[in-house]
């Protein structure tokens, strides 16, 4: 069954900005799906509000809007692009929700858009929990199942509406039980019920949070087995199981949150055949019209009885970790299913001669561990549970599971680097145990420190649910443990056992303590000549030759390697997701790889974040799947040189380490003084802008001015420099990112508290004191800088937010709207002077303040940072690939020549005809609870907590900002309650947005100083009480907004004082999920939005329409 | 931790492989064949059809789920010698009896481990199957490399007899009894008269040395010639009986070394694969439905026919009826105008996927036709 010919036009949704349980696999696969789909000659439609992606780039597309994926904008597009079909199985649970949406409200019809690659009564089988329930137990019989210990094959339970249906529920199952609520995505508000106040909490948000008011309770089947197949289905009924993955963390914690093993490690061929012939017959009952889908079981370990937990008829994180666990590109085949091939008719990329009607079979192992960040919400429960917490991931390959495990610990960069490497805690056998009953971050830690206080491998997996198995891998890691500790030498044969079971050298110096740290354990490795070889990823076990050169290191005999005599660029990675360093830099990467191939390099990437295109093994020309660790990097950047020299070329000309963020510049230093030749800024010029004494000493030179600072050693240190300069008082570790550590400090005792609580202070880690400046607009600037010393403003970004937010959690707004000229001259010289005295070749981005029209610079970075997408997107450079080539000696003169940097000007100088691009952050809140069940305190400040971000792009700042609040919250309220409450000196300009508000039928809700001034003007409005008042009988303006009566809040800060308050209404909006604007421009900004929402005015508008407007001489295509 | 003994594997090229034993220490010869499943190493090692081979997993860990008394596919494990990377230490399953290793060992089985079974897949690969010899008790590699030159070849080689029944034996139809079937046993598979009997077929399971009269005795509404090891153009007394039951419009359905018999019997030949199709992911086009099924397979040998026509035998006109996609060799044949079949790989499973488990449907449908 050849492709249809009747589709010509595919409207492609994305899974818009990053958050919790969608993150940038959506951006692997979107992207995956557009090149397949241009490539088979259809017209590409993308809506994708997430600007730090890939598949939005223009060349993906032949429409990219960046736009709200919500129903009303992506019926614009329709309406505007008028595509054939909709593919909506790629972008994610947001992707699919969307076009049911659509679909419901005949959109779609009315259009004459046909969906394809998904079915709307597949997805309501899916995912409705009663529904499924019953497709289950009906595939079940089909295929003769019933199930060997005679129960069901679902875990009992009932569909409840109320609570009183819930309690009546748990009275027949009892407890515990499990609470899902329907329609959510990545398990939003699921959990465990022990005890009846657990159920009362858990079922109560549960009923909120689900779109349709609806929960499943269930039977628990906590401590299982769990495991999860992806499958694939064509329009012909084949089906083939991609990959199966095992979760070494038992039933009760989510699946995201899971240590994960590929392939499944503890099944007999019968037990995994069940699995397998149950979730073909399942996909068949459901109906998946074609594509991916994953289906998660729990087997019970005492007797095998399977039950199967859900299905989602879409790709999903589980898939990208699959295709690369396997090398099956799940999402590639998925868009050529749906558009009318058959997997037999379509090549297997990597044999190239096989088809994709097949099962990959793995020679290695595969582990996955979740990256958390509980550490930047103080209060939040650690426990895990059924919902995701985490907000990354690293994935590993070895050839067997404790060098798979060992390589994945690493790659997840934690404090620990694994086993051993931190001190123990101080607790006892008993302590242990007690502490590996509760899931939590680190687990394997926990229970591998059990087993060396002497618990056996039975009372270890009891008390974790680890299966026996697992838990035995562990203790072969600690007998090898002794071995090491105890052997007279560490000769030949037991370090290649240490190196073959997965050991880093950093693990074995801190069981050897006379080689004096990694290095000595590096020398003898070499001298013994004990390196890694690389082995490929082929999907066939090496039953045919593999054409895609993608690698992992293992311990093991043979290398496969091959030669090339071409100059070679070794691209370093991020790593795992975090707060902080997510997908942005994954995308400069990604661009970095494009410039340098087309450059005539042959590029090589090294990354372990599965969810990532920069790790797709079409991305680069070779692909190192490996931990960013100093070791691995070394001697992945050893295998390519050597070959290359060895081929006669010229090897590895270059390391680039200044775009994948904190992870590959905190290994510069070091790579370079082992003779890696790091291309870009220098090391030193890196440590110079991040060392204060030094930076300060160049600001000082050239005149430029920064807030008085000092760097503190001591909590006495500290005190006399905050005294000096004055509170308040901005505090942080040195060296960080992401604002990790940062508090804004008001007075001596919350200093004290401060350095106490949040840092390790000793002249080694010192902590740097800035003066605040309260009240200052807040400017990010992206830069380029060639050897010649010559200056690129990428853009000039202006904060929407009140100063104090880290840059990653406000709004920020491009061009600037309310600098001058001059100040944009002040910028450029400041950015100027910086980016020659530090040396910066490639990127950097400073952080300014503008204080009463005095400009001071705040921090440096010289590397891409995370507006460099969203920098490219709105000024329609390539910033990332610009900086790539400058490392490599290209100059900024080349470049425009070249046609790669516009002839002439740059993003300081936007025409005035220049779209307006909004970026607004995207906050986690909600994901978290504190143990007592309570919601986290979701105030924001210098430290960085979002996960994501949106843009929106527009003619005039205020369409754009609607769009944005569209993009990150659904909607500006075009209807409703709005509180207004103002700083005195806002009180004269906020009179005429809020008449305006009153006019446009909003009822408007003020504190008593805001109202008395609006209504004096005529503005009707309620009185509410701020949160700290005492109780006179008027209504409280914090319970109001969490009670979700209000649907947008205006709120500009009072200066020190009030900011607490300003908080406390902020966070309850973040919670209530409607925006909240903190300043009068926003204010401005959000009433135009609003007028253009309630005009039914608002337009969408390609990104390529957009870029050709702002460079017409690249729009000859 | 007690050592293992050191270990040599050396192949019929002089490429040598070190390593620790695994299982029974001694020496051991045979034909290094890969097989790449990932599930089902005790259904392998007890595969009859394995009989003289040295098998080499390229799933890393080995041993993980034990051994249980159910998954055994004959009453002892058949393969020459065992070649694995990491042997797991403890096994964990609810099923589980014991462990594998202590099995190999008690069966006297000669293996090898931590040796780089990716790099000597990759080899067996490249190079085609070969002989090999694996010592624990010799490390002169150039001896054992001597005696792997003087040890029989695959080609030529007629196992049958060795791994075939001595007496013949009946599997009875689970509830109602629809069908008798005589199988032809030429290395059966435990799960094959399983899944007839699970069908409602009776399967009298006969030795590969029964005459026509013999199999026409039974009263049996069809034959099945079962899997087998060696080397199919060695089989002439089963190729003459297929004849003779072909002539007498018996019906009949064949699986893998039984595929190769009917082949030849309708005067195909059959010719050695370069490393052969091991391992339970092998796509196979049905061509009468166009659908593709996952299958187990276990075949060195392979038919030659013509993909793309039908060929004229003495019982009527034959077609191939299913192909390998990965690499179009003949999976399956069908004659046009007489009740027989056969297929090349294993509807069975057992280890594999049961996509192909249609078959044995097929097999009452022919008989209800016939």
């Amino acid at each position: 069954m050849p492709k249809r010919t009747d589709l010509k036009h595919i409207l492609v949704i994305g899974s818009g900005p990053i958050v919790i349980g969608q993150a940038c696999e959506f951006d692997y696969s979107g992207t995956q799906a557009c090149r397949v789909l241009r490539a088979e000659g259809l017209r590409v439609t993308l809506v994708n509000s997430n600007p730090a992606t890939i598949m939005t780039d223009p060349e993906y597309a032949d429409a990219t809007y960046v736009e709200p994926i919500t129903p009303e904008f992506v019926e614009l597009v329709i309406a505007k692009e008028r595509p054939d079909a909709l593919l909506p199985t790629l972008g994610g649970q947001t992707a699919l929700n969307t076009a049911v949406a659509l679909h419901e409200s005949g959109v779609l019809e009315k259009y004459g858009v046909e969906l394809i690659g998904a079915d709307i009564e597949a997805i309501r089988r899916g995912e409705d929990r009663q529904l499924f329930k019953d497709i289950v137990a009906k595939a079940g019989a089909r295929i003769g199942f019933s199930d060997a210990a005679g129960g069901d094959l679902v875990p009992r339970s009932r569909v409840c509406h109320s609570m009183d249906e819930v309690r009546e529920t748990v009275a027949e199952l009892g407890l515990p039980v499990v609470i899902r609520p329907s329609f959510t995505m990545g398990g939003l508000g699921s959990g465990m019920a022990h005890t009846p106040e657990d159920l009362d909490r858990l079922a109560g948000s549960g009923l909120a949070e689900s779109p349709v008011h609806e929960v499943l309770i269930e039977e628990s089947v906590l401590g299982w087995k769990e495991y999860e197949l992806e499958l694939m289905r064509d329009r012909n009924d084949n089906v083939v199981v991609v990959c199966s993955i095992e979760n070494v963390d038992a039933m009760g914690v989510h699946t995201g949150d899971s240590v994960t093993v590929a392939p499944a490690m503890t099944l007999t061929d019968r037990e995994y055949q069940r699995l397998r012939d149950l979730g073909i017959a399942v996909l068949r009952e459901v109906g998946v019209d074609t594509g991916g889908c994953n289906i998660q079981f729990a087997v019970n370990p005492k007797d095998g009885r399977i039950v199967v937990i859900e299905m989602n008829p879409r790709v999903s994180r589980s898939s990208a970790l699959a295709s690369k666990a396997t090398g099956f590109p799940i999402a590639k085949i998925a868009a050529k299913l749906a558009i009318g091939y058959t997997l037999d008719e379509i090549p297997n990329d990597i044999t190239r001669e096989t088809p994709a009607a097949f099962e990959p079979t793995l020679d290695y192992v595969v582990v996955k561990i979740p990256r958390f960040a509980f550490e930047k919400f103080p209060g939040a429960d650690p426990e895990l549970t059924t919902t995701m917490k985490s907000v990354g991931e690293a994935m590993a390959l070895g050839r067997n599971f404790t060098e798979a495990l060992g390589k994945a610990m690493r790659s997840v960069e934690t404090k620990a680097s694994g086993f051993w490497t931190l001190p123990d805690p101080d607790r006892t056998l008993e302590e242990t145990l007690e502490a590996l009953r509760v899931p939590h971050d680190g687990r394997l830690y926990t229970a591998e420190r059990a087993l060396r206080l002497g618990a056996s491998v039975t009372d270890v997996s009891d008390a974790s649910g680890f299966d026996p198995w697992f838990v035995d891998q562990l203790a072969s890691l600690v007998d090898l443990r002794t071995e090491i500790l105890e052997a007279a030498v560490l000769d030949e044969p037991l370090l290649r056992r240490a190196k073959r079971a997965g050991l880093s050298d950093r693990q074995i110096c801190a069981l050897r303590p006379e080689f004096a740290g990694e290095d000595g354990v590096r020398t003898l490795r070499h001298r013994l000549g004990l390196r890694p070889v690389y082995k490929t990823v082929d999907t066939c076990a090496a039953e045919f030759a593999a054409k895609t050169p993608y690698h992992y290191s293992s311990y093991d005999h043979e290398t496969e390697v091959t030669g090339s005599d071409r100059p070679k660029v070794l691209i370093l990675g991020s790593g795992p997701n975090r707060i902080g360093q997510g997908i942005e830099f994954d995308y400069s990467c990604v661009h970095a790889v494009l410039a340098l191939r087309e450059a005539g390099y042959e590029t090589v990437m090294v990354n372990c974040n599965p969810e990532t295109v920069s790790t797709d093994y079409d991305t680069a020309d070779r692909l190192y799947f490996e931990p960013l660790t100093f070791e691995d990097v070394l001697e992945v950047y050893h295998a390519e040189n050597s070959s290359g020299l060895a081929a006669g070329g010229p090897g590895v000309v270059g390391v680039v380490v200044q775009l994948g963020g904190q992870t590959p510049l905190g290994l510069a230093r070091r790579l370079a003084e082992a003779g890696v030749p790091i291309v870009g800024t220098s090391p030193e010029s890196i440590h110079l802008a991040e060392e204060r004494g030094a930076f300060g000493k160049l600001l000082d030179e050239a005149g430029l001015r920064s807030p008085a600072h000092g760097t503190a050693t001591s909590f006495a240190d500290a005190k006399t420099i905050a005294d000096e300069i004055g509170y308040p008082v901005l505090v942080r570790p040195s060296y960080v990112l992401g604002g990790r550590g940062m508090e804004i400090v008001y007075d001596e005792e919350t200093l004290r508290d401060y350095i106490g609580r949040a840092t390790a202070i000793s002249p080694n880690h010192p902590v740097l004191v800035d003066r605040f400046l309260d009240d200052a607009i807040e400017i990010d600037v992206d830069a380029l800088c060639d050897a010649t010393g010559e200056v690129y403003l990428g853009g000039v970004m202006e904060h929407i937010e009140e100063a104090g937010i880290h840059s990653g959690d406000s709004s920020c707004v491009l061009p600037p709207i309310t600098l001058g000229a001059a100040h944009i001259a002040e910028v450029r010289r400041y950015t100027a002077a910086i980016a020659r005295g530090v040396g910066v070749r490639g990127l950097l981005n400073v952080q300014y303040a503008l204080k009463d029209d005095i400009l001071y610079v705040l921090e440096a970075n010289p590397r891409a940072s995370r507006t460099v997408p969203f920098v490219s997107k709105a000024t329609a450079v390539p910033l990332a690939k610009a900086a790539a080539r400058i490392m490599l000696g290209a100059s900024i003169d080349e470049l425009r020549d070249e046609g790669m940097l516009p002839p002439s000007g740059d993003g300081g100088k936007l025409p005035e005809s220049a779209p307006i691009a909004v970026k607004e952050a995207v906050l986690p809140f909600k994901r978290f609870r504190t143990p007592a069940g309570k919601g986290i305190d979701s105030l924001l400040g210098p430290e960085m907590k979002s996960t994501g971000e949106v843009m929106g792009i527009d003619r005039t700042f205020g369409h754009a900002f609607a769009k944005s609040q569209a993009a990150a919250y659904g909607s500006l309220p075009t209807s409703g309650k709005i509180f207004v409450t103002v700083a005195n000196r806002d009180k004269r300009g906020i009179v005429f947005p809020a008449k305006r508000l009153a006019d446009l039928g909003f009822s408007i809700l003020a504190t008593d100083g805001t109202a008395s001034v609006l209504r004096r003007y005529g503005v009707e409005c309620e009185v509410l009480r701020k949160h700290f008042e005492g109780d006179d009988g008027t209504r409280d303006a914090v319970e109001l907004i969490a009670s979700g009566e209000v649907s947008l809040v205006i709120n500009t800060p009072q200066g020190s004082g009030a900011r607490l308050d300003g908080y406390e209404i902020r966070s309850a909006a973040v919670a209530a999920d409607i925006p909240c604007i903190t300043t009068l421009p926003g204010a401005a900004a959000a009433v135009m939005g609003i007028e253009a929402l309630i005009r039914g005015e608002m337009t969408v508008r390609p990104l390529q329409e957009l870029h050709a407007k702002l460079r017409p001489e690249t729009t000859s295509d | 931790m007690t050592r293992r003994p050191s270990a040599v594997l050396v192949l019929e090229d002089g490429t040598t492989f070190r390593g620790e034993a695994y299982g029974a220490v001694g020496e051991t010869f045979g034909e290094a064949v890969f097989s790449t499943g990932m599930t089902g190493y005790q259904e392998t090692l007890t595969d009859p059809s394995y009989h003289r081979q040295v098998v080499v997993m390229t799933a890393p860990h080995v041993g993980n789920t034990g051994v249980n008394g159910e998954d055994d596919e004959s009453g002892k494990i058949w393969v020459a010698g065992y070649v694995v990377r990491d042997p797991s230490r403890s096994y964990s399953n609810w099923r589980a009896k014991g462990g594998l290793e202590d099995r190999l060992a008690a069966e006297g089985v000669v293996g090898i481990c931590n040796v780089d079974t990716r790099a000597l897949t990759r080899h067996l690969r490249e190079r085609g199957a070969m002989r090999v010899g694996i010592s624990s008790v010799d490390d002169d590699v150039a001896g054992v490399l001597e005696r792997v030159r003087r040890s029989p070849e695959m080609t030529g080689a007629d196992l049958v007899g060795e791994v075939t029944t001595a007496e013949p034996y009946t599997v009875k139809a689970e509830g109602e009894h629809r069908l008798t079937v005589a199988a032809i046993d030429l290395g059966i598979k435990r799960n094959t008269p399983r899944r007839m009997a699970a069908r409602g077929i009776t399967t009298h399971v006969m030795p590969a040395t029964a005459s026509v009269d013999d199999v026409l005795a039974t009263g049996a509404d069809a034959v099945f010639l079962s899997n087998g090891p060696g080397d199919p153009a060695a089989a002439d007394d089963q190729v003459t009986l297929t004849r003779s039951l072909l002539e007498r419009r018996v019906p009949l359905f064949g699986i893998c070394f039984g595929n190769q018999i009917l082949g030849r019997a309708l005067g195909l030949g059959t010719f050695k694969l370069k490393y052969g199709h091991r391992g339970i992911n092998q796509p196979v086009l049905d061509r009468s439905t166009g659908r593709v099924e996952v299958t187990a397979h276990n075949h060195g040998f392979a038919v030659a026919a013509p993909l793309d026509e039908t060929v004229a035998t003495t019982f009527g006109p034959a077609e191939v009826s299913h192909v390998c996609l990965n690499d179009n060799v003949v999976e399956g044949l069908r004659l046009l105008d007489a009740p027989a079949f056969s297929v090349q790989y294993h509807p069975e499973a057992a280890a594999g996927p049961h996509d192909a488990d249609y078959l044995f449907d097929r097999l009452l449908e022919l008989v209800k036709r016939a």
